[in-house]
């Protein structure tokens, strides 16, 4: 998976697929009037169970960056009378696989189970998600974690690219910061501020919910009541700007003495509900997508040997939209890797792409969309990031047709709307030998 | 719970075309492969048979989606290969994606991808892999394609030389650059003294460097054959159908002589080793230890099971031993456990791993690992955490049945290995048979400290 700066995003599963006609989702309404999406499949007994409230670490308060994120790493470390060892232990014991993630648009949690121990599962969902205990035991042991985990971070290349450049593309929003903060802020956080987390952030309004496996509709209703009826019904007001990134044109140095360099770099993108989305998706493929035969995949790594992996593609956000993608090269064959990388962009802003071009990566993209259901926790995870993204319960059963009927000139109007040919926004970490650089 | 450090693990366990990368999640993908069955009889309820010339099959059938993914595994990994050729299972492996003689170079990538599929392929110590996951009506273009390239490869030097830049920045990016990964191949070199286990996967950089088509086109031609190799599929397919498929595409391909695994012997171990390794990079010290173990296919084979058990009680999990007591109880450590490999061809490593929590010395977490080391020799487990460990085995072992390729995966690997299907998928009656008197026997056996190397990662400013 493509992970920049804490953003897996649910995209990494809609952005690609698009298929769907075996796969019938249900919408269950409770009678508390909790929505959930619903898939169901009873020849294994689990059931999966995702979750997400809208909103994330791009609402951490001022100074307070990685709230979220060690929220979502608390909630499972004690709540109601269990304390945190007890709280583990009765997962472990029961074989129930709970977690949370922060992201920088979204909270989400998931939930795994077995069917016979269901009830216990959203038991102790519910507890988690309504009287977290935030002990000082686990709250400093964690941060402790966190801390050390920022430390190694900042030897990290791969880390150390994404931070410069989200804080070069985004100088004045939250999507600038990275989602698990930075010491000065993890060290400020405090218990109070996770609990007013807790309180402002999880209303049902914000709330999508998804469920696959060894259900039923009335089962399923009765558990969302039980589960989320006790969060109040609305979040405490938000809001994010829409902001348009600052694509610099220029390349900025970090200096590390590694063996190989990290390239990572942006480009105009859109946000998921743009109406050139998929036209946009054809394009990247085509360009920088997934597989071994992108156009940068064939010229730095194939034809060359510039590198083991090199790709780029959409990254939408709900108040943004960029492209990002990445190489890692020796130091001496950075400036060589920049240039195949930066010739690609061009010929195709200039030279465009071929008709066949697009027709395979129509292919491709349409035929790969089943391949995307390949477990029932995946399958959750589509199933919220449909509802984020607004995407609809049909998206499965349409999906595939809005990639057909992109044409030849969707293509060519986001090639020239997108592809910048004053110069690629680039980050290197390393020690790169004869490039150019602009700090 | 905070998802641990990637840095703290031994990083390696395959190396592939893309990144493949089995860190953290390694005890994940033993604990799933060693998942082959359930107690009512099968996880996967794989359907066997072996074609006229020796290739053996293995189906499952999963109709949730209509796809399937279909993989051909070959007996052959980095611990067969000569003096001198490190790397070249990995090297061949990537070459395997150019051109046959009647396909030119990338034609193969260009129809899966064209057709919706993905492919991909990784190298281990004990097998090769290569799959695509596709539509379950364009399977037979995929086996056409792998059947073809079994046989029919042709490597230029046109390819060899882009491509060799592409493993050497393969090394850098997953070794090279990461002073977790640069221990851990010290530590693998330091704890096999004679074993090929001892060379990593992707080769030393000198070898990688000097590998010629003569010698890769040799390896190809000793290793590929379809009575080397194993072909899974799973997914929307029915064992009938796949046979007459199998039939046409592989079956036509002639057996070769047999290949036998011939690989040097570990001598007894009589000394402790410890490796150290100081970087700039490192921010943060950590600690490893690693026991060469019995596994189910080397040395004291009946262990392997309740070593399996024992890696989970003592470290499986947030309420592991090691956990509990070193990183909530004692507050030494800030990540702590342990995990056993058992499911290679030759000896199997068990492994405990800590990192402090600051000013904590890494003498006094040593220590204290030491001091829970010792307890398990002397007194074993206790009946409730045994009940408890098997009651979340058994679980996975449901869980696993829920993904396409962990079936393929642990199913192909075991037979690769040569582990039967028939012992995959009796692995929850023999995990449910471990008892507390094997679990303590297999802990005093393996927990021998001439028979380990500890491993330790320091800022540069420490050494």
């Amino acid at each position: 998976m493509k992970c920049v700066f804490g953003l897996c995003l649910a995209f990494y599963f809609l952005a690609v697929p698009a298929w769907g006609n075996s796969i019938r989702t249900e919408r269950v309404v409770s009678p508390g009037g909790i929505e959930a999406w619903l898939i169901r499949d009873h020849r294994n007994p689990i059931i999966s169970f995702r979750f997400a409230f809208r909103g994330g670490s791009a609402l951490d308060p001022p100074g307070k960056g990685g709230l979220a994120a060690m929220v979502s790493s608390l909630l499972d470390e004690g709540a109601g009378k269990f304390d945190s060892m007890a709280f583990q232990k009765t997962l472990e014991d029961k074989a129930i696989h709970l977690g949370f993630e922060s992201e920088k648009d979204s909270f989400s949690g998931h939930l795994q189970t077995l069917t016979r121990n269901r009830e216990e599962a959203f038991r102790m969902l519910k507890l988690a998600l309504t009287v977290p205990r935030f002990d000082t035991e686990p709250v400093e042991r964690i941060r402790a974690q966190i801390l050390i985990a920022l430390k190694r971070k900042k030897e990290d290349p791969h880390t150390l690219a994404a931070n410069a450049l989200f804080r070069s593309l985004f100088p004045n929003h939250p999507y600038g910061q990275p989602t698990d903060g930075s010491k000065n802020t993890v060290e400020k956080i405090s218990i109070k501020d996770m609990k007013d987390f807790i309180r402002k952030r999880f209303g049902r309004d914000n709330l999508v919910v998804a469920a696959v496996g060894d259900t039923t509709p009335d089962v399923l209703s009765r558990l969302l009541d039980e589960t989320f009826l006790g969060l109040p019904a609305r979040a405490a007001s938000w809001e994010l700007a829409k902001v348009d990134p600052v694509f610099s044109g220029k390349t900025q140095l970090i200096k590390k003495d590694i063996p190989q360099s990290t390239i990572m770099f942006a480009d105009y993108g859109l946000t998921r509900g743009s109406p050139d989305f998929y036209a946009a998706l054809v394009m990247q493929h085509i360009l920088g997508g997934g597989g071994f035969t992108s156009r940068l995949y064939s010229e730095v790594r194939e034809k060359r040997g510039l590198a083991y992996s090199v790709y780029s593609s959409l990254y939408p956000f709900v108040a943004s939209g960029l492209t990002i993608g990445s190489a890692g090269t020796a130091n001496e064959r950075v400036a060589k890797t920049l240039e195949v990388i930066q010739t690609e962009w061009k010929r195709m802003a200039t030279m465009g792409i071929n008709e066949s071009e697009v027709t395979d990566a129509k292919r491709h993209l349409t035929g790969s969309f089943p391949l995307r259901f390949s477990s029932s926790g995946r399958i959750a995870r589509m199933l919220v990031g449909m509802q984020l993204f607004n995407l609809g319960i049909d998206y499965f059963e349409k999906r595939n047709s809005y990639i057909e009927s992109v044409t030849s000139n969707d293509v060519k109007r986001v090639v020239k709307k997108l592809l910048n040919t004053r110069g690629l926004t680039i980050v290197v970490v390393g020690r790169p030998v004869g490039i150019s650089i602009h700090n | 719970m905070l998802t641990p450090f990637c840095g703290v693990r031994p990083g390696y366990y395959s190396f592939g075309k893309m990144v493949m990368r089995i860190s953290y999640y390694s005890i994940i993908l033993v604990v799933v492969f060693l998942f082959a069955s359930n107690v009512r009889g099968g996880v996967f309820n794989p359907e066997t048979f072996k074609l006229k010339n020796g290739m053996e099959v293995i189906v499952v059938n999963n109709p949730r989606v209509p796809v399937v993914t279909h993989m051909v595994w070959y007996k052959v990994g980095s611990a067969d290969e000569g003096p001198g050729e490190t790397g070249i299972a990995h090297f061949l492996e990537h070459l395997m994606f150019k051109g046959t003689k009647t396909r030119k170079s990338g034609e193969f990538s260009k129809i899966v991808a064209r057709n919706g599929g993905r492919e991909n392929a990784f190298t281990s110590y004990d097998y090769t892999a290569y799959f695509q996951t596709i539509a379950s009506d364009r399977l037979e273009t995929v086996m056409e394609l792998e059947a073809d390239r079994m046989t029919n490869l042709v490597i230029t030097s046109k390819d060899i030389e882009p491509e060799r830049l592409v493993v050497l920045e393969e090394r850098r990016s997953r070794t090279d650059s990461k002073p977790a990964a640069i221990l851990g191949e010290h530590m693998m070199a330091s704890l096999f003294i004679n074993h090929p286990y001892r060379n990593p996967i992707i080769g030393w950089k000198h070898d990688i460097k000097a590998l010629d088509i003569e010698r890769i086109l040799a390896f190809y031609k000793r290793f590929y054959r379809p009575n080397n190799a194993i072909l899974v599929v799973v997914g929307d397919i029915k064992a009938a159908q796949l046979k007459l498929l199998a039939e046409k595409y592989y079956g036509a391909i002639p057996a070769g002589p047999p290949v036998i695994r011939n690989r040097a012997k570990e001598p007894p171990h009589d000394s402790a080793r410890r490796v150290i390794h100081s970087d700039k990079r490192i921010r943060q010290p950590s600690w490893r230890r690693v026991y060469v173990a019995p596994s189910l296919l080397w040395g004291e084979k009946q262990y392997s099971y309740p070593l399996e058990v024992l890696a989970d009680i003592v470290g499986g999990g947030t309420s592991s031993r090691l956990y509990r007591r070193l990183v909530v109880e004692d507050a030494l450590a800030i990540s702590a456990g342990a995990y056993y490999s058992g499911d290679g061809n030759g000896p199997g490593r068990f492994t405990f791993y800590a990192s402090p929590r600051g000013g904590v010395s890494l003498e006094s977490l040593e220590a204290a690992i030491e001091t829970e080391i010792s307890k398990i020799i002397r007194r074993g487990v206790t009946q409730k955490e045994l009940v408890r460990a098997k009651y979340r085995m058994q679980a996975a072992a449901i869980y696993a049945r829920d993904s396409l390729s962990g079936a393929a995966r642990s199913l192909g690997s075991s037979l690769a290995v040569g582990i039967s299907t028939a012992e995959v998928e009796a692995w929850p009656e023999r995990i449910e048979g471990v008892t507390l008197t094997e679990v303590l026997n297999a802990a005093s056996y393996t927990f021998d400290k001439r028979r380990s190397v500890t491993g330790i990662l320091l800022p540069e400013a420490e050494r």
